[in-house]
């Protein structure tokens, strides 16, 4: 059964490559990153289990927090062009 | 049947092999950030099938989370699209392709993954083994090593961390604005200044 997960999220993981390298647009890009980055976590989750260490789920959760603050760049770097704007800068754009 | 984990560890490294050549031949600077947050994750996951979780730990922190912020800090600077480079000179690639061969050819004299008998486990790794619960105490043999047996290594290192920290504060710690938005030396542009410079005046719109 983990088996057959592994092998199920090993070709997830291809296919995601595949579109963050061909996709034709920005945003396929940025999702496939993202996505990739939580089959990394649930791959991470599933080789805990494998060799019996099911532990490393921690590891796996930090990920997912890491992860998470590459997509929030991203994302604010398409809305603002610019990631090094203060909360006050941003409300000056969003009224204009 | 196959060991799993043999086969994670072949397959994680034909997609890290990909991901670094789709870097190389791309041109569009968003999509190699993009990759390279990718490529550290993978990197990470093949750590953590060697048990180097402290690394792993360390590869996604810096590699998939702060640099994919730098590098796009770096890309709202800069151009989006990478320029053509300079021909390749031959030198070049020959001295490379050599000392890659050499590389490769050494790989199969280094001592197997985990072998006890390596020269890096037999010179005084015994001898912290044996005596970590006589001369220190802590169940934990590597702890007793970092914090007592390395332990003026371990306080360079916290004074290297320490000095970068306070370094990275400095340059980029923000400057204390009054109410009014001014910074305290006045040389910054007051915040709600309408006619303040904007780099990319353009976009916000």
């Amino acid at each position: 059964m983990l088996i057959a997960a592994t092998v199920a999220l090993l070709i997830a993981m291809a296919l995601t490559l595949f579109r963050a390298v061909a996709g034709p647009s920005l945003f396929d890009r940025v999702l496939s990153a993202n996505s990739f980055g939580t089959k990394i976590v649930l791959l991470i989750g599933l080789l805990g289990f494998l060799t019996e260490r099911p532990e490393f789920l921690d590891i796996a959760l930090l990920y997912a927090l890491v992860n998470f603050v590459g997509t929030i760049a991203i994302l604010k770097f398409f809305r603002y062009r610019n990631l090094g704007l203060s909360s006050d800068e941003i409300a000056n754009r969003e009224d204009n | 049947m196959l060991d799993m984990v043999t086969v994670v560890d072949v397959v994680l490294l034909a997609l890290l092999s990909t991901t670094a050549v789709a870097i190389l031949i791309m041109r569009h600077l968003f999509a190699v950030v993009a990759l390279t947050g990718a490529f550290s994750l993978l990197s990470a996951g093949l750590l953590v099938t060697l048990d180097a979780v402290d690394v792993a730990f360390t590869e996604a922190a810096v590699g998939a989370g702060i640099s994919t912020v730098l590098m796009l800090g770096t890309l709202a600077l800069t151009r989006r699209r990478e320029s053509r480079p300079p021909r390749l000179s031959p030198i070049g690639l020959l001295i490379i392709t050599i000392t890659g061969g050499a590389l490769i050819y050494a790989t199969p004299d280094m001592p197997k993954f985990g072998d006890p008998n390596a020269p890096s486990h037999q010179h005084i790794i015994p001898s912290y083994i044996k005596g970590s619960q006589d001369d220190i105490g802590i169940p934990n043999i590597v702890t007793s090593i970092l914090a007592s047996y390395r332990s003026f290594d371990t306080l360079g290192e916290v004074a290297v961390i320490f000095t970068a920290g306070m370094g990275v504060i400095i340059l980029l710690g923000r400057r204390r604005e009054d109410e009014h938005g001014y910074s305290e030396d006045g040389a910054a542009y007051p915040l709600k200044d309408k006619n303040k410079p904007k780099i990319n005046d353009e976009t916000s719109t």
